[in-house]
Parts: C-alpha cells; structure tokens; sequence
C-alpha cells in the first residue's frame, strides 16, 4: 500500500525545501508519493529538475496563493 | 514537578541550565527536579572536528567533563535512556532504572550514517567524528598529489561545512605548497552549490577563484571501493585519490528502535519545539524533525525558548515564547576570514563579505562555547 506524506518546508532556507524532499525521498518506499509545501518560489523550478535527474516521477506542481505544491512519487 | 532532559549535548545542556537557575528557587523548596540522562560523561565542542581534520585544534581540546558543565542543582546521570513511555511518562535507562517525569525534554543528537552507501565507510574519510577527523588530517599531510572529491548526504549536521571544508582543504594544501598538483571536486545534491542560495551567490566566485570544481545534482549511490570511484544516484561519477564525505545523518539508534519517529527524527511543532500529539514532550536540536539546520545554533536558540517556557508553566500557568526558527551559522572562508549566515522562518540570510574579525570572532568563540553551553551568553 502506497503512502502519500505531506512535507511543509514553508518559510525555511536552510536546508531548503529541496533537501527536504531529498529526504523524505529516501525514507519513502517505491510507489510513495510527497506533496512538497514550499513558498519559495525557485523550488517550482529546482524540484522537476532533480526528479527529472534522478528518474522520479513528478506529479503535479501547482501554486495555490503563496504556496507551491509539488507533489512527487518515488520510481526507484 | 520533575522535568527529565533526556541527552548532555549542545541543547540539552543548554536547556537544564537555563532552567536550573530559573528554577532555583522552586528546586531550593523540593517543588521541582531537573534530572539529567546523558549516553557519555564527556561533552564534545564538534565544530572543533573540522579544525582537527586541517591541523588546527588537538582532539582534547573539545572536550569537557559534562558534570563541570552543569548547574550544580542538576541530577546528573551517565545512563543512556533505551526505552521511552511516553503514554506512562516514564523512561527506562541502560541500568535497567525507571525514571518517572512531568516534563520530558529530548536532546539526543544525531549520528553519521556512512554505512548506507555501499563503499563509503570503507573508502570514504569524514571529519564528523574525532577518529575521523584525525586519520584525514593525517593522510592529507602524506598527501603528494592527486584528486579529492567533496560528496555530501542528505540530511547532514552542520550546513556549512561542505563548503568551510573546500575553503579549509584549498588553505591547507597552499600552505603545503602543493596546491597546483592537486584537483579539488566539490559534489552537492541539488542543481546549485549550497542550499541557501545567498550561500551559492556568494561561494561560487570564492570556489572559481580558488579552482575548486564543482558538480551539483550528484546524491552518492555508492562508492567502488578497489576503484577509487563515486558513483552517483544521477548517473555520473569521480575517480579520486581521497574522498571528504559529509555523510547522512539519522537521528540516534533509540529514538529510532521506539519508534518515535522515522530515521530518528521525532515530529515536532516548529513554533513551540513540542512532540506531536503530547504536551509535556519537548524537542530539542538535531532530535526534531523541522526544516531548520542541524547545527548547534539551531539548538541553542530553541534551548532558550524550551527552558523558559517550561519555567513559566512552573510559575505562572503559561509558556511565554516560540520558536521563530533563528539560526546563526559562522562561515568559515578561509585565508583567515569569515562571515556568516543568520536567518528565521521569515528572513532569509543576507550574507556580508567574508573579513578577518569575523575569523577572529569564530575562533573566539571556539572558547566561549563552554560560557554558552552552561547559558551564560
């Protein structure tokens, strides 16, 4: 059974929201997904591009009012 | 009312003796009790670790008898704590005792996990513990030349010290005069140099300069051992001579085997530093799950807020503060200087130019840590 986990990195800098979903990523099985909470803007770019990278699967990238919501799911 | 503080590091230091002098009055009467469970007698300064690995510090000068440390009005025990029952506000210790609590505050640190990645404790060298630190130290001065790659897990203690370490591993190697016969290769997890990007603005120019190279999208996978080379989760990989690794951290085995939170991270709420789903759990440092760094800074300043929020519920029935998430990180930059980085939930870091005062003020404070850690700054 599949997890989908919510990540608030809202207003942090250091690590940063994308070191935050690194990590959540390597806690996840195969098959999870995370929803990344960032306001961070450049993270709407930064995100699909390690997915990408890595060979994860992204989701849905979304903003709603100041928060992006990227969620992504784990292939391997 | 009895409060435990489960762990002698950076915060749980911090926090028993900001609440020992508070609570003086009220221990003086026997209406409260600050007991202390700690895994060592010993406290170390571990920033001293990245000076120990470039010939800077000697190990013994980080550390300090942790009873000397402490409030006097403190019970002080060396008994690790194996079992937590948070529902039953009560722990078990190593010596098989019970302590029983009204408040409980945990401060138990973290723990490099090298041994995740396949070859990387075999063929890795890290400055995170004191062996470590002393055997790269050691076989960076027999070193005539070659390749040196920086990796860095996710999470790790301490953000800045991949990039203190180039600049550190770039001084030292000029002051052995063989900085030209050697190529250092700065490799980061995601698609810039350093996750503050103010961070990355400003230490990109400085690593040009220096002739650091950098690969940024690069997570370690593993490490061939006979080979000598990294290989990344991205696809690519470096041959070196000597790897620096800056591993991933868990937070310690116990929290973990209690389950009290994944990889040993407890969940906690980032304004007033308490457990998930308990009101009388507090968290403290490295232990928290909050998107903050995992530095001492970080520890200290939720130490301050945990402390006299427990001491105000004492006094007066309510907490008086939160945590805004303030961290204050020296950046080390070498040549003699540094800056350095402070920040909260709000206000990202504005980074200044690196200057010598505030290389003299972080050496400076290598000594005044033992005033901060007894809460005296």
């Amino acid at each position: 059974m599949s997890e989908h986990k919510i990540v608030d990195a809202c207003n942090t800098y250091c690590p940063g929201p994308l070191m935050e979903l690194i990590t959540y990523m390597r806690q996840a099985a195969v098959g999870d997904t995370i929803e990344l909470l960032s306001t961070d803007s450049g993270t709407a770019n930064d995100v699909p591009e390690w997915v990408n990278k890595i060979g994860h699967e992204l989701i849905s990238s979304e903003q709603v009012g100041d928060v992006w919501h990227l969620t992504v799911r784990k292939a391997k | 009312m009895r409060v435990l503080v489960v762990g002698g590091g950076t915060g749980g230091t911090i926090v028993a003796n900001n609440l020992a002098r508070r609570l003086a009055p009220e221990i003086r009467a026997r209406k409260a009790k600050i007991t202390m469970l700690s895994a060592s007698d010993q406290h170390m300064y571990q920033p001293g670790l990245l000076y120990v690995a470039f010939g800077q510090m000697m190990p013994d000068e980080l550390y300090r008898d942790q009873r000397s440390l402490l409030e006097s009005n403190i019970d002080f025990h060396v008994d690790p704590v194996e079992k937590f029952e948070l529902d039953k506000n009560s722990v078990t210790t190593q010596s098989g005792k019970t302590y029983e609590y009204d408040v409980i505050v945990i401060a138990t640190g973290s723990r490099t996990m090298s041994n995740k990645i396949p070859g990387l404790e075999e063929a890795g060298d890290t400055f995170y513990t004191e062996a470590g630190a002393v055997k790269l130290f050691k076989k960076l001065r027999e070193f005539e030349g070659g390749k040196i790659g920086i990796v860095v897990g996710v999470p790790h203690k301490c953000p800045i010290a991949p990039v203190e370490a180039a600049f550190s591993l770039h001084d030292y190697l000029k002051a052995r005069g063989i900085r030209d016969k050697v190529e250092i290769k700065y490799h980061y997890p995601i698609n810039r140099m350093h996750s503050i990007e103010n961070v990355a603005i400003w230490a990109k120019p400085e690593f040009d300069r220096m002739g650091i190279e950098i690969e940024t999208l690069f997570n370690v996978e593993e490490v061939d051992v006979e080979n000598k080379v990294v290989k990344s989760m991205e696809g690519s990989e470096y041959a070196f001579d000597i790897l620096i690794s800056i591993p991933e951290h868990h937070g310690m085995e116990t929290i973990e085997s209690n389950n009290l939170g994944p990889d040993g991270w407890i969940p906690t709420d980032r304004n007033s530093l308490k457990m998930e789903g308990y009101d009388n759990v507090y968290v403290v440092g490295d232990t928290t799950n909050l998107p903050v760094s995992k530095t001492g800074s970080a520890a200290h300043f939720e130490a301050e807020v945990i402390s006299e929020n427990i001491a105000s519920i004492i006094k007066i029935g309510a907490p008086v503060k939160e945590y805004d998430g303030k961290v204050y990180c020296f950046i080390e930059a070498g040549h003699d200087k540094a800056t350095y980085a402070m920040f909260n939930y709000e206000n990202p870091p504005d980074l200044k130019a690196a200057n010598k005062s505030m290389h003299w003020f972080k050496m400076s404070y290598n000594k005044m840590y033992w005033a901060s850690v007894r809460g005296l700054l």
